[in-house]
């Protein structure tokens, strides 16, 4: 077993070119596998994380996103009564009626401009969202037109600096802090008071009342009774599940583009695999004859072969995994076709991207070497050693 | 002639491995074909855009609304010719997955403003006539299986309820690059309920379309429309249609980035695939090499030799990947009408495919040929497979 075994890792080596061109091209192939999927992972993290679990987020019915809906005073002030409400330390309900805009900013590299979520938050929005960090300046004082940024938006949009304005609705909003929330949907939002925005934009309604269970078990009475009081027409979900919901589509898409690409392209590779082989075994006729005169069984020389082709397969994984971990550097920054607004996340390597990609490339190894495998170990001794 | 000849039989030697080659290169140029279509696909709605209609829209962003007397103050404005105006209505159609473009618009004004959506006579006077009416695209009217009378229910995300409507005209587009997957009804239709329902948010509009006597006058009519609203409650952005329509691209720009960067590496990936087929193939020749150099034949004629093999298999390989371009394309815009309207393959995109394959075809012989080449003739002639 040992001779074999290492015969094709010396092969391997003896052909540097070959194999490096071989192994160059599934490499490539794992890569763009690995960072679709790892654009895919990173949206969806992005948003998962963006929401606890429980937080629950109160909408109109209908509306998939807080941008299309509208809660009307009254019905904030009802849902505001609800008994599940955490309470926090100074004995306050830990509830949020906020209001969610969109306008359009400038992009800093070129201009474009983009679609931006703002929100106009209550007292006890930060209190809800405890990732959210301010990391600059300072907090907006509520009642005034002061506003703070996430890290994202500071980044990727103009004169979003401390101290700088931006305009719109008629007024100046004054950027006082910029906050880092991680990897997560607030870090792409622009958060000021609530009604200084609802007076600014005209909207006398707000888009959702977000607030914290006292006990997350509580979760199933306090949706039945919400969503089945005649007098709101609204729907609660927990903020995990809505964010979810809000990267589907485009995860969908990357993850369906990802896998048609890499069937696609990995046939490429595969074709590639099995030219390589096919050649390896034919120029090594007299050598396969000679193992197999010294007594190697056929199932030996299958192996070898097998190995060598799944070991070509696996420095592509490798190479191309290494390379696609370097993507985890770039940030992304688009348009979620589903909420209408920028939101920037990074490439996301996790081990399932890790484990898939590994598999995937042995698999274009084994494929690709199997069949050259079999003919190289049905060989008749005597008609491979006469070849000359 | 001899020598042509004598490419091909080199090339058909090992048929096997030329044949898993030319299959290879063939997907990889299908799949660059596509991923070339799905960019063009994405731009599809600035080439169907005219250059002489205007956009108007709320300055602070699309969600917002402007009020519909705006209308006729546009209206008053040299160089308007004609007036339209809709909301974008995103009604869901029984499930979020069925997605297409629904728009509430002013029903008269908007066919003239869009002559390019094709409707007969009798269609666009039912259409008309029927304030509960639809019509929409003939893509869209296929996929669903529609008949002219069909009620069709969707589901508002933006305005609350269930809305019925009633099918009574499906046009075609006038040419490939209309979209004939939108549905539109009366605005009448919207503002009438809303003014029952929501009453704060009737008479609003979401966007007006404006027609221009002369496209010259475009910029003028926009700039001159803007400046009527300055430091009202809603200021108005007007740009052309294409520049609205760009905008939209742009805000996905990254994912377009990406999309080109994968289509250059299908090109890498076959490229070494490629070069390893001629690297083996001249690994295998050296001694033919050292003879024909004996013979003597100079490094011209080697190159030659070379570089014509690689360059048949190549555009063996792209022929059939054009050819097969235009099937897959069919299929692909059958099943993903919802991400992308308008799915064709431009006549660019295969000269595209071409000078990628030529390109291909030629860097893949550099090496060989400099091994085959530099070789001396005794080393050529001594040197076992």
């Amino acid at each position: 077993m040992a001779i074999p075994f290492s015969y094709s890792i010396r092969n391997l080596r003896t052909r540097r070119l070959t194999t490096v061109l071989t192994s160059g091209g599934m490499a490539l192939v794992v890569f763009v596998f690995a960072a679709i999927l790892m654009l895919a992972e990173g949206l969806q993290k992005t948003l998962v994380e963006t929401g606890s679990y429980d937080n629950v987020v109160v909408i109109r019915k209908g509306s998939s996103a807080e941008v299309q809906s509208g809660v009307e005073r009254e019905k904030a002030s009802i849902v505001e009564t609800a008994p599940e409400i955490a309470i926090d330390a100074d004995g306050q309900k830990l509830v949020a009626k906020e209001l969610v805009v969109l306008i359009s900013l400038p992009k800093r590299e070129n201009s474009n401009p983009s679609n931006v979520v703002m929100r106009g938050i209550g007292p006890h929005s930060l209190a809800l969202r405890p990732q959210v960090k301010l990391i600059e300046g300072r907090l907006p004082r509520l009642g005034s037109l002061e506003i703070i940024v996430g890290k994202s938006i500071h980044k990727g949009f103009k004169s979003t600096g401390v101290n700088e304005t931006i305009c719109c609705g008629l007024r100046d909003w004054r950027v006082v802090g910029i906050f880092d929330a991680g990897a997560t949907g607030f870090s792409s939002e622009i958060w000021g008071d609530a009604d200084q925005l609802m007076q600014a934009f005209r909207r006398p309604v707000y888009s959702s009342v977000i607030f914290k269970l006292r006990n997350s078990q509580e979760f199933d009475t306090v949706r039945a009774r919400i969503e089945s009081d005649p007098r709101l027409s609204l729907e609660a979900r927990r903020e995990t599940k809505y964010y979810r919901d809000q990267s589907e589509m485009m995860a969908k898409f990357l993850r369906i583009f990802g896998w048609s690409l890499t069937i696609i392209f990995s046939l490429g590779a595969m074709i590639g695999a099995m030219i390589t082989m096919y050649a390896a075994v034919a120029t090594r006729t007299v050598e396969i004859g000679t193992l197999r005169a010294l007594g190697f069984r056929r199932t030996s020389i299958l192996t070898a072969f097998l190995m060598e082709s799944l070991f070509l397969g696996f420095t592509g994984g490798c190479a191309g995994l290494f390379f696609a971990a370097f993507m985890q550097f770039i940030t992304i920054s688009t348009m979620n076709f589903q909420t209408f607004s920028e939101l920037a996340f990074t490439f996301t390597l996790t081990f399932d991207i890790i484990y898939k990609a590994m598999l995937f490339s042995l698999i274009m190894g084994f494929i690709g070497g199997v069949l050259p495998a079999l003919r190289a170990s049905r060989m008749h001794i005597v008609d491979a050693l006469r070849t000359v | 002639m001899l020598f042509l000849k004598l490419l091909f039989r080199n090339t058909f030697r090992h048929r096997l491995r030329t044949g898993l080659t030319i299959l290879g290169i063939a997907i990889a140029i299908l799949a660059f074909g596509m991923l070339r279509t799905m960019i063009g696909a994405w731009y599809a709605g600035v080439e169907a855009s005219s250059a002489g209609r205007l956009v108007t829209r709320n300055a602070i962003s699309l969600i917002f609304p402007l009020p519909l007397n705006y209308k006729d103050k546009i209206r008053q404005v040299s160089g308007v010719s004609i007036v339209s105006y809709g909301n974008w209505f995103g009604g869901i159609y029984i499930d979020e997955k069925n997605f297409f473009a629904n728009f509430a618009i002013e029903p008269k004004s908007y066919l003239e403003l869009y002559p390019e959506f094709m409707l007969s006579r009798a269609e666009a006077d039912a259409f008309l006539r029927d304030r509960k009416g639809f019509i929409a695209g003939r893509k869209l009217v296929e996929k669903y299986g529609w008949k002219i009378g069909t009620t069709v229910t969707l589901k508002g995300t933006i305005y609350p309820g269930n809305w019925d409507f009633v099918l009574r005209g499906i046009y075609r587009g006038k040419d490939k690059t209309t979209d004939e997957t939108q549905f539109m009804f009366h605005w009448d239709y919207l503002n009438e309920t809303v003014k029952k329902t929501v009453p704060r948010r009737a008479d609003q509009v979401g966007f007006y379309v404006i027609g221009v006597t002369h496209p010259d006058l475009a910029s003028e009519v926009a700039i001159s429309i803007d400046r009527l609203f300055k430091n009202s409650l809603a200021e108005t952005l007007t740009e052309t249609e294409k520049a609205f329509v760009l905008t939209f691209i742009a805000m996905t720009e990254a994912i377009l980035t990406v999309i080109q960067a994968v289509s250059l590496f299908v090109i890498f990936i076959i490229l070494a695939v490629v070069a390893n087929t001629m690297v083996m193939t001249t690994r295998e020749r050296i001694g033919e090499y050292a003879v024909l150099k004996t013979l003597g034949f100079g490094g011209w004629h080697l190159a030659a030799i070379i570089f014509g093999e690689s360059m048949v298999i190549t555009m063996i390989g792209c022929i059939l990947g054009i050819a097969l371009t235009f099937p897959a394309a069919k299929i692909f815009s059958e099943s993903l009408s919802t991400y992308f309207p308008i799915f064709y393959v431009e006549p660019n995109t295969l000269l595209l495919d071409l000078t990628a394959a030529t390109a291909v075809g030629l860097i893949a012989a550099i090496i060989p040929t400099h091994r085959a080449v530099m070789i001396r003739i005794a080393d050529g002639l001594r040197r076992l497979v």
